[in-house]
């Protein structure tokens, strides 16, 4: 018996083991994709068709393309499909957000023989390519959301405008015009619905403000790419003086899945006044960099944590900045804010059109400020004075403020002026071109006041405030900006502190950028 | 035939071969409603910059008074009046290349190559340009040498890329 009992305990203990064996292979299993936060937690509408080939039209046929286009112009009314488009609540991924379905009811409505459809493929935001994935991954998209655009405002004429930065993205519009044309889905009679639509390509010439949409037509007709103000608006007099739609590259990605799957669908994703997903750019400080489609109502800590993988080691988060130049930097304090046109607008940033960039603790928001008053102030077109004026103004005031001259009162005229550049400047660029400093001065204004009186900056990012000097104490002897230094300016023994010849010191930022123990000040 | 001729003396830039190809380029869209634009974009990529003696031809041809010319090829940072080197060193600076370090890059290449931003060296061998997002900031910070891309570029791996072209 008790050998019967031993042997058994031995079976069992084997099984045991066997089975702890198998466990372990368990565990390292490679995971699912929804298993794997960076995927699990998107879900993919306007990124789709990512990894077919974008320059096989058959590939996007074969993932049910065309097929909303050939319902749109088959079987659909305008007034049926601009209905459809209200139902989803789509609002416009350029980042301001309006209505997609009003915009073209608006078009419809408006008396002309002649209407236009235009793609804004001006991409310009700086830290933002969303546009460029699509335009160079899934081109047909774009052009199927416009042909249904076409079709609701009754026009026979589009044109996509490409800045002139993305040579590959126009290269593959042409590819998709030219197969779509073969196909008959563009051209005379598409579908045999006698629909004609026919579609263009414009190269832009390196303007960031000739995405508004008023310099973007201005730039269309050959013209510097100036905005004008507003009414009338472009939906009743646009390019060449006619009716005419313009939307974003996201925004018509996301059109063929709504006709092909109806607006209650995609209006039951997102959030009460926000409704599908949004694609973000997540790049700057974190792990995971890349392109990110989330619903919309998705937390700023959920994109940047879980799905971005949170900041890399040794450093730690500090802000995250949303909508580019237009756009404003959210702290920590408000990392749970939900990604929504509203909720976004309440902590003084902007949706923007996807731009989401990262900062850690070795980012000066003085000098992220600058940076983008830098920005607007060089791409300011010069038409109205509180743009023109105004942001040089600014930013001479930020300069200033960053090479240690600040002085008290700076920081006042700063949000003088930004208030009279909101109010009056002409266009979009203008009217929100003072967020950053808004925003920074709203989370970060001790920064700006370290640089003002105290003549210090916190991040060690302004080289004019720092004094290129070595703490003894922190040092760990290393010797790693002795051998990074490009001027021969430090001298380091082994186990002796480095020292910084001042005469020789350029200021260019090396040694205190990799000294890993934060001992350069 | 004779305004070709003295344009080919006021700048030796505007070769007959030169010429003929702008010619071609504004037959074929001489007449189309917004044409001023990629006339001008082609024509730069035939002679490589837009001298005034090709802008006041172009503006000639085309019917479109030269002031109106001038004033869209200095609006759009994509043309150029100057000639430029034998190789473009383009430093992006966008948000995310900034945040990781371009402007470093920037700074050194400006000091070793003894250029600013926007001009070319003596030698014409490098015209140095700050671009807005190239829209790779997953390859920040990011440097493009002709048509080259360089992603994660830090000063010293900048040097050594730019010695690499002569």
């Amino acid at each position: 018996m008790s050998e019967n009992n031993s042997k058994a305990e031995e079976i069992v203990e084997e099984k045991a083991e066997e089975e702890e064996q198998e466990k372990k292979k368990e565990e390292k299993v490679i995971p699912y994709l929804e298993d794997v936060p960076f995927f699990g937690l998107q879900k993919l509408i306007v990124l789709k068709n990512k990894g077919i080939d974008p320059e096989l039209i058959d590939e996007y046929i074969a993932k049910d393309g065309y097929q909303a286009a050939a319902k749109a112009l088959l079987e659909m009314t305008p007034e049926e499909i601009i209905a459809e488009m209200k139902t989803s609540g789509l609002r416009g991924r350029g980042g301001a957000g309006f209505p997609t379905g009003l915009k073209w009811e608006f078009a419809n409505k408006s008396e002309g023989d002649i209407k236009y459809v235009l793609c804004n493929a001006d991409e310009g935001d700086p830290g933002a390519f969303m546009d460029r994935s699509v335009l160079e991954a899934d081109p047909h998209a774009i052009l199927e959301g416009m042909i249904i655009a076409a079709k609701a405002v009754g026009a026979h004429q589009g044109y996509i405008y490409c800045r002139a930065e993305y040579p590959l993205a126009i290269k593959r519009l042409n590819i998709a015009i030219s197969q779509a044309t073969e196909y008959g889905l563009l051209g005379n009679d598409i579908f045999g619905s006698g629909f004609d639509f026919h579609l263009e390509i414009y190269q832009g010439a390196g303007a960031f403000v000739c995405g508004e949409e008023t310099a973007l037509m201005h730039s269309i007709e050959g013209k510097r790419g100036m905005p004008r103000p507003r009414p009338p608006f472009p939906a009743h007099q646009g390019l060449w003086k006619k009716p005419t739609v313009l939307n974003n590259v996201e925004t018509y990605a996301n059109v063929p899945q709504i006709i092909f799957n109806g607006g209650k669908w995609y209006a039951g994703i997102g959030t009460e006044t926000s409704k599908g997903t949004k694609v973000f750019a997540l790049t700057g400080t974190v792990k995971n960099i890349g392109l990110v489609e989330v619903p919309m109502g998705t937390s700023l800590r959920t994109i940047i944590f879980d799905i971005g993988g949170g900041v890399p080691k040794k450093k730690k988060f500090k802000a995250v900045q949303l909508g580019g130049p237009s756009g404003g930097c959210v702290s920590e304090e408000f990392i749970d804010t939900p990604v929504d046109y509203e909720s976004i607008a309440k902590v003084g940033a902007i949706m923007g059109s996807g731009g989401m960039i990262v900062m850690d603790n070795q980012t000066c928001m003085v000098d992220m400020a600058r940076f983008f008053m830098d920005f607007v102030q060089d791409e300011s077109c010069g038409k109205c004075t509180p743009c023109r004026e105004g942001t040089r103004h600014m930013l001479q005031i930020l300069e200033k403020i960053t090479r240690g001259e600040g002085e008290p009162g700076d920081i006042d005229t700063l949000e003088e002026l930004s208030e009279v550049i909101k109010d009056a400047a002409l266009c979009g660029l203008g009217q929100t071109g003072p967020n950053p400093v808004l925003s920074t001065l709203q989370y970060f204004r001790d920064e700006y006041e370290a640089h003002i009186f105290e003549k210090r900056c916190p991040a060690k990012r302004c080289p004019a405030l720092l004094e290129f000097e070595v703490d003894e104490e922190k040092c760990i002897k290393c010797g790693i900006c002795f051998k990074r230094c490009p001027t021969e300016a430090i001298t380091w023994e082994k186990k002796q502190p480095a020292k910084i010849d001042k005469d020789k010191c350029i200021k260019c930022m090396t040694c205190i950028t990799n000294c890993p123990s934060d001992a350069i000040f | 035939m004779q305004q070709l001729q003295n344009l080919k003396a006021l700048n030796p830039d505007l070769t007959e071969e030169a010429m003929s190809r702008v010619d071609e380029i504004i037959d074929r869209n001489k007449g189309k409603p917004g044409c001023l634009i990629p006339v001008l974009e082609e024509c730069q990529g035939v002679v490589d910059y837009l001298p005034m003696e090709l802008l006041e031809y172009i503006g000639s041809r085309l019917n479109i008074p030269g002031s109106t010319v001038y004033g869209v090829v200095t609006f759009y940072s994509f043309f150029t009046m100057v000639p430029k080197g034998r190789h473009t060193i383009k430093v992006c600076m966008g948000t995310a290349c900034y945040v990781r370090g371009i402007g470093e890059v920037q700074n050194r290449l400006q000091s070793k190559l003894n250029v600013k931003v926007g001009n070319t060296t003596e030698d014409r061998r490098f015209t140095l340009e700050a671009v807005r997002c190239l829209g790779a900031c997953g390859l920040a910070p990011v440097m493009v040498v002709d048509s080259v891309t360089y992603g994660g570029v830090s000063p010293d791996s900048a040097l050594k890329i730019v010695d690499k072209y002569e």
